[in-house]
């Protein structure tokens, strides 16, 4: 009996005496905590709490009411989302630009690394380089100006090339076309980013050994070999970890280029999950139903991150998360 | 290595490989030079086209024009100052922040870059947030363009990778000089973060002064809080469609300036002046994005 009292007792001492020493650090830590206390606070308001707001899509959610007064409907928004017809339209589009995007947009940047990685007049290199970040740096709004000039009928580059060339006799409505605007989005996007996306790539191949190089080169391997037996394997984690971020941001494609590319004429094809839950939660103000949404959105978002990363670190042993 | 010494597969590769690398400095440049070459050329005659890269009759008309506009002055004003403060607020929370994160001793540490870095994953979604910004009276205020994103755990990333990489000595030896952690971050640290703060500064200023959405979004109604890049956005949708017809602008402005100046050349003449403060800034930058992007991109 005694024995267990005082084991007991120790027990209490001993973390009474580890909290004592949390105490005492963290009276000694004070100035870190004031620096970031405030900021990890911050992050919560702003990054956590709006998770709080997913309440609302099991709600019938009116501003007016109060937390405890809102009418709780279940799964009832998420049942009117999957029989609104719209809805799969909508998905079909985000789906169709997110894998568009992944397929063009990550193997793109990788060839134009590899291209330029053979570069050996470093000005030139440096040149393509500099210019080729240029975009990243653009805003949405002006590349969709620049793209909607290239593309235009009076006087774009594109139709009077394609009219020189003799493919087209009359200039081709681009814009006003659904079936074009995919491959618009997914090209202008390419525009923007390509240069700026070769970057980590680029990286990743100035750490591979030279001496591999010069092995092959005695063994008189032609460049192209050189590239697919030595700089492709050297940069394939670097290749790996990128595939695996971006299909876990597959379906969150963002909204930016589909409004500012996209026009009436063409809404059933350019209409994606965010502008769908944009029109119908801010601008009908069914608050609820663009929530659910949202929702959708993101859990399809976290189950393909998982589902990539699982994958991944099947065949590799790694894991990226 | 020698020329001389290079087989004929090796030269077929080198010219295909610097064609296509010109074809690609071509295909990013032609679009900037076009622009700036139709903001300079004088309006009626672009409409009769065939304007490339030169201008044909030189002019600032255009530009003279759209600094008449008040709604684009004050939208360079709203641009500007938010893209100051934005960057100002970012870059000091996040070297706070990454600092603390960067000590191996801190308690908070684990925790606090647990939570941080998680929100790189998720994020509540359009409405929710909207309903944040409102519950938080952010609506039609300026604050609604710089708070929200302040922190940014990307951002952090970077910085504190970057810190990692200090040497832990600096910071006890001035610990024995009876200085406090503040100080040391303040004094010691910070002046030597200079290049890792240029390459954030540079990713939060550029998110600033490109953003139009928030603008959009919350302060739509209210032209005092207008932005140069929410303008610029409601003048090209005007014109989506490649018609030259759209006139918001001249709309916006009474017929008798715009008569003078089609809504193309405006549009050019806006884009240019959103573009040519990067353009300034960008390629000195360059050394150090590019070591940013490879830190962050290695660490998260």
């Amino acid at each position: 009996m005694e024995s267990v009292e005082k084991k007991a007792h120790t027990k209490i001492n001993r973390s009474a005496k580890t909290q004592h020493r949390f105490f005492k650090t963290m009276k000694q830590q004070k100035y870190l905590y004031a620096m970031s206390v405030p900021f990890v606070l911050w992050v919560i308001v702003f990054n956590y709490v709006p998770l709080w707001g997913w309440t609302m899509a099991f709600q019938d959610f009116k501003p007016a009411r109060s937390f405890m007064e809102q009418e709780w409907v279940g799964l009832a928004n998420f049942a009117a989302l999957f029989q609104d017809e719209r809805f799969y339209l909508v998905l079909r589009n985000t789906l169709a630009m997110s894998i568009m995007g992944l397929a063009i947009g990550f193997v793109v940047p990788i060839i134009f690394a590899v291209f330029l990685n053979e570069v050996r007049v470093q000005t030139f290199k440096r040149t393509v380089q500099t210019i080729s970040y240029l975009p990243h740096f653009v805003s949405w709004v002006v590349v969709a100006g620049i793209v909607t000039k290239m593309l235009s009928t009076d006087g774009g580059i594109v139709n009077e090339m394609l009219m020189a060339a003799g493919f087209v006799n009359d200039p081709v409505q681009f814009m006003t076309k659904g079936e074009w605007f995919w491959m618009i989005v997914t090209l202008s996007d390419l525009w923007k980013e390509m240069g700026w996306n070769s970057i980590i790539f680029l990286a990743a191949m100035a750490g591979v050994d030279p001496q591999q190089y010069e092995a092959a080169k005695v063994d008189g391997a032609s460049r192209l070999r050189q590239i697919w037996h030595i700089t492709l394997p050297g940069i394939r984690p670097t290749i790996l970890v990128v595939l695996i971020l971006s299909i876990g941001h597959l379906i969150t494609i963002g909204f930016e280029k589909q409004f500012l590319l996209g026009n009436p004429i063409v809404v059933d094809y350019a209409e994606v999950l965010d502008l769908y839950a944009l029109n119908y939660g801010i601008g009908l103000g069914r608050f609820s139903y663009g929530t659910a949404i949202g929702i959708f959105n993101s859990l399809v978002s976290i189950v393909l991150l998982f589902l990539a990363n699982g994958i991944f670190k099947r065949y590799t042993n790694q894991s990226v998360m | 290595m020698k020329g001389s010494r290079k087989g004929w597969d090796d030269r077929l590769f080198d010219i295909i490989n610097y064609s296509f690398l010109t074809v690609v400095l071509l295909v990013t440049l032609y679009p900037f030079l076009n622009v700036l070459a139709i903001s300079l050329n004088e309006s009626t005659d672009t409409v009769r086209g065939g304007i490339t890269i030169f201008p044909r009759e030189f002019t600032l008309t255009n530009y003279q024009t759209i600094f008449e506009y008040d709604n684009l002055i004050t939208g360079f004003i709203n641009s500007t100052l938010r893209t100051v403060i934005g960057t100002v607020l970012g870059v000091v929370s996040s070297a706070m922040v990454a600092f603390t994160l960067s000590r191996a001793d801190f308690q908070g540490r684990k925790a606090f870059s647990t939570v941080l870095v998680l929100t790189l994953y998720f994020s509540g979604g359009l409405i929710p947030g909207y309903m944040l910004m409102r519950d938080l009276q952010l609506i039609d205020t300026f604050w609604v363009y710089v708070l929200p994103g302040m922190v940014n755990a990307f951002n952090i990333i970077i910085v504190r990778s970057f810190m990692d990489g200090l040497p832990f000595a600096l910071q006890e030896s001035a610990k024995m000089d009876g200085a406090n952690d503040f100080a040391i971050f303040w004094r010691i640290i910070l002046p030597l973060c200079t290049p890792v703060l240029a390459t954030i500064a540079l990713f939060i200023a550029v998110g600033q002064w490109n953003s139009w959405f928030d603008t959009y979004l919350y302060n739509s109604s209210n032209p005092s809080l207008t932005t140069l890049q929410f303008e610029l956005m409601k003048i090209l949708q005007n014109t989506t469609m490649g018609a030259t017809d759209a006139n918001a602008f001249r709309d916006a402005q009474g017929q008798e300036a715009a008569s003078s100046v089609s809504p193309e050349s405006i549009k050019m003449a806006i884009s240019m002046v959103t573009i040519i403060p990067i353009l300034l800034v960008y390629p000195f930058l360059q050394r150090f994005f590019v070591q940013g992007m490879t830190l962050g991109a290695v660490k998260s």
